[in-house]
């Protein structure tokens, strides 16, 4: 067992746990953040996806011993700055996006980093580029994923 | 864009017999604040069919009395305890004995009770109830049931909590009870005066139970229910704050995952390595259990570890050695022969493959328990937790009543949690190890030992003279829908109700839901079940889908046959007029007929059950360069570039939320017709993960997508959860059988085309975790 020092959502935290456990059970069972969701274990599924500074990974495929000191990991309780919530988050909301829900944290962060790297890469947020987005949803509520998605890039 | 609207109503008398202002017996609950209940009155809104010019087939059963009146008819002898409270701070809570697993039934019953009691939808607090045996049938989910048989005795409990709190107003204010009305949960009376509902609450409490007399709200004067409504919980879902059972934080309950067989159903035998398993880093436990062996561990991931470290001898499976061919050989084996023999006039004979599909929610199986000596406390998304209670008291070997479940908001279900598989297992798990557990089933046992839709063939027989369909016989033959204990009992205790004659529980099922909705002349349907070895459920309608997808494409094929458009056929040949306009509204919306390149087509379908009727008019792009399209790790094939769908379910409660569902519905439609299904080999099921099934992803799901809400101006609502489907499917199979100039045989169209994977192992059972997630951010 070892111990492990990052950033979670804006605030330090440290864990002793053996170093090949993946981050997604680091944060969930022993953290106690639960809104990244296992789904598949194998980084497929993709309702784990969290950010690591600023950009979408599946924490599911991530052994706590590979996150340095420095890193900065925000899941979906991380996302809203307080009270006010990320133009995505209010569009996933304006739309009536969510079915069961158990899918969304991991969509909705997959849709922010989707935006921010096509907006670097100077590309539209089109059918295109959302259909890169890999995250499944079983309650296949994906035709309100995407017009949300292209909703909350206005306004990011 | 999806969006709904709502259409003219169709022109149908006999859907227009109104409940009106009749009289509806509730009851004053003695308790120290205001507490009502509910007894259901049967009430027949929907008519029989209509005649037509075509050679009529007789009435089939659900025209009459379908599975949602069996359900009803079940629950109405206790229904009497669903009770509405009116709380000191003036909210108003009601316990909803129901599941909810993204289906939105919280926040439609939220509505109901707000309209009835001229609320805020989020002045009222709907939670999940706790397993109430005394309930009996009434706690189930399942057949798009919920809205249809709770929606009158809500209301009912709901306009007599409000009646008592308009007699308390009027009494403080010193009104006439017939001059003060509610509003946002206060009472107003005359001179701008009002008292909130919070002191209100003891004063209209009853000191005794007592049968009271009550008014419905008229239609006319709804404002909530029929008005888009977003998802009460959205919030908290968009936040991560909405908790499912393996978020819960139960002391002591750690994580737990069994390590199970290779084979389907195999049992271990024993286990060479248990210890130095138990000394592995986190785990606290591991113990054989009777579908393998459970480890206990700090973490998930642990648990996991120690699961695909473990030396078990495991035992054969119950269809060790077999495959999908073995399986299809039986069920075809006991297919009923027709009743009409070929010949009689022109004769088309069809018939069809429906391969296993996997009913995984991306929840997989999950309980928490904690079994003590003398009680057992539970926490799961079951949608039968009464059941559930009965079979946990037996295995942890106590009373009932000393058996807590706590119902959990589930993720997805789609037929999977009527069953409650994980519920035992966690309560055996946590009795073997003396501590509490948090069970989590894992992809791989979820895709490969969890519940599957069954495989079943469709074989059809049409016989045709001039413009006449003489005879239309349909044989659905299916390895065994296990439907006990979800939908078994309440639909055994209505049967003596039902005109039904001798049935067995699945031929009722089927009886109760599946109707040729065309006038076919002689028309026959039977369903056959077989070969009892596999853990199956319903998945989003138990026959429906294939039923329809076999009929639809039939009815295609009849209408080549003669000649005719598919679109004017069905037109011609359609039983009700309200079938007719749904088939209007999509070819109109949707264009039908209009000019498409080669290789792409429009195909129609269309179905009726849970008393309302859809239509779908389907696009599809058969180009090669469509087809090949690369995507990494998954599957393209065939897409389908538009879905015009509409939908006609009686009564709308929330527009949005139905919409929602039927979108749900069609994605699934795809998975079911184009791209998903799982593998019998070797006595397993080859698929362990979603990227062996190959579920509908974005760059499956259409781009174009137009629901149309059709507004019958019933005076109930029907059942929505199931509805999208069946009409879709057969749509979509249609739309390729004319893009391609082939007819599909079986379903999924991509079933026997080379795995885009290499397979899993099954030993180890469970796939390990990659490390290398930090190589692919973006």
């Amino acid at each position: 067992m070892s111990t492990h020092t990052f950033t979670l959502n804006g605030e330090r935290v440290t864990v002793d746990v053996e170093d090949d456990v993946r981050l997604l059970w680091v944060i969930r069972d022993i953290l106690g953040v639960t809104g990244p969701k296992y789904g598949c274990g194998i980084n497929v599924c993709k309702a784990c996806t969290s950010h690591i500074n600023g950009k979408a990974f599946n924490p599911c495929s991530v052994p706590v011993g590979a996150i340095s000191a420095d890193d900065e990991v925000t899941t979906i309780e991380g996302l809203a700055d307080g009270d006010t919530l990320h133009p995505m988050q209010e569009a996933w909301i304006d739309r009536d996006v969510p079915q069961c829900g158990y899918c969304q944290p991991g969509q909705i962060m997959a849709a922010v980093a989707k935006v921010n790297q096509c907006k670097a890469e100077g590309r539209d947020v089109d059918d295109d580029a959302i259909e890169e987005i890999r995250n499944i949803c079983r309650c296949g509520t994906y035709n309100r994923i995407r017009e949300a998605i292209k909703a909350g890039a206005e306004n990011m | 864009m999806a969006h709904h609207r709502l259409a003219s109503p169709p022109k149908e008398t006999g859907l227009h017999r109104s409940v009106g202002r009749r009289k509806f017996l509730g009851y004053l609950i003695a308790a120290p604040t205001l507490v009502v209940a509910a007894e259901l009155a049967r009430e027949q809104v929907f008519g029989a069919s209509e005649a037509f010019a075509t050679i009529p087939s007789p009435p089939q059963t659900p025209e009459a009395y379908d599975l949602l009146d069996a359900l009803r008819d079940a629950a109405r002898p206790t229904a009497n305890l669903i009770r509405v409270e009116v709380n000191k701070d003036g909210t108003v809570s009601f316990a909803l004995p129901r599941s909810d697993n993204g289906q939105g039934i919280i926040t439609s019953t939220q509505m109901i009770i707000a309209e009835e009691m001229d609320l805020d939808v989020d002045q009222v607090q709907v939670t999940l109830a706790d397993a109430r045996p005394e309930l009996l049938f009434n706690q189930i989910t399942g057949g798009s049931s919920t809205t249809f048989t709770t929606y009158t005795p809500i209301r009912v409990a709901a306009a007599l909590a409000k009646g008592r709190l308009l007699e308390a107003g009027a009494q403080l204010l010193a009104q006439d009870v017939r001059t003060v009305t509610a509003r946002k949960g206060l009472v107003l009376g005359s001179g701008g005066r009002s008292i909130p509902f919070s002191a209100l609450a003891e004063k209209a409490a009853s000191s005794t139970t007592q049968q009271v007399e009550v008014v419905l709200k008229a239609r006319e004067s709804f404002t909530v229910i029929g008005k888009a409504q977003n998802k009460t919980d959205a919030r908290d879902i968009v936040t991560g704050r909405k908790v499912f059972a393996t978020d819960l934080q139960i002391p002591d309950a750690l994580p737990t995952v069994i390590c199970r067989a290779p084979d389907l159903n195999g049992t271990p035998g024993d286990v060479d390595n248990i210890d130095d398993v138990r000394s592995m880093p986190g785990v606290t436990d591991v113990e054989p259990v009777s579908t393998g062996v459970a480890v206990r561990a700090r973490t998930f991931g642990q648990a996991i570890d120690a699961v695909n470290a473990l030396k078990v001898s495991w035992k054969r499976g119950t269809v060790a050695g077999e495959n999908d061919d073995s399986v299809l050989k039986r069920v075809k084996a006991a297919e009923l022969p027709m009743a009409v023999p070929a010949g009689v006039g022109r004769t088309i004979d069809r018939s069809f493959t429906f391969y296993f599909a996997s009913s995984s929610s991306l929840e997989t199986n999950c309980c928490i328990a904690d079994v003590r000596k003398d009680r057992a406390e539970l926490w799961g998304p079951m949608k039968n937790p009464i059941a559930a209670q009965g079979d946990v008291a037996k295995i942890c070997g106590l009373p009932v009543g000393a058996v807590t479940m706590h119902v959990t908001q589930g993720g997805g279900s789609f037929g999977r949690k009527l069953f409650y598989d994980a519920a035992l297992e966690a309560a055996e798990c946590s009795k073997a190890f003396g501590k509490p557990v948090k069970l989590m089933w894992t992809r791989a046992d979820d895709s490969r030992q969890g519940r599957v839709h069954p495989m079943s063939t469709g074989r059809v027989r049409a016989q045709i003279n001039g413009d006449s369909v003489v005879s239309y016989e349909q044989r659905h033959t299916s390895v065994a829908t296990q439907i006990n204990p979800g939908l078994g009992e309440p639909v055994s205790a209505a049967a003596v109700k039902a005109p039904l004659g001798n049935l067995t529980l699945s031929e009722s099922i089927f009886e109760l839901t599946q109707v040729t909705p065309y006038e076919f002349g002689v028309s026959t349907r039977f369903l056959n079940e077989v070969d009892m070895r596999f853990n199956t459920t319903s998945m989003r309608n138990i026959y429906s889908p294939n039923v329809a997808t076999a009929r639809e494409v039939m009815v295609d094929q009849i209408a080549d046959a003669m000649g005719k458009d598919p679109y004017e056929f069905r037109r011609g040949f359609l039983k009700t007029d309200r079938l007719r306009a749904a088939l209007d509204a999509v070819a109109k919306k949707g264009r039908w007929g209009r000019s498409m390149p080669k290789g792409t087509a429009q195909g129609l379908g269309i179905h009726t059950e849970y008393k309302g009727v859809t239509a779908a008019l389907v696009e599809i792009d058969c180009r090669p360069d469509t087809v090949n399209r690369p995507i990494r790790e998954g599957v393209t094939g065939p897409r389908v570039t538009k879905v015009t769908f509409a939908v006609d379910v009686g009564l709308v409660i929330n527009p949005k939320g139905l919409e929602a569902q039927m979108m749900g519905g069609i994605n699934d439609a795809l998975a079911l017709i184009l791209t998903s299904s799982l593998h019998l080999d070797d006595g397993h099921f080859v698929e362990a993960s979603w990227d062996n099934y190959f579920y509908t992803r974005q760059w499956n799901t259409p781009p174009d997508l137009d629901i149309i809400i059709l507004d019958s101006e019933a005076d109930e609502p029907g059942g929505a959860g199931e509805f999208g489907l069946a009409a879709t499917c057969g749509a979509i199979a249609n739309a390729y059988a004319r893009a391609t100039g082939t007819v599909p045989e079986y379903f999924p169209i991509n079933h026997k085309d080379p795995f885009p994977f290499e397979p899993k192992p099954t030993v180890p059972p469970i796939p390990e975790s990659p490390t290398d997630g930090l190589d692919h951010t973006y």
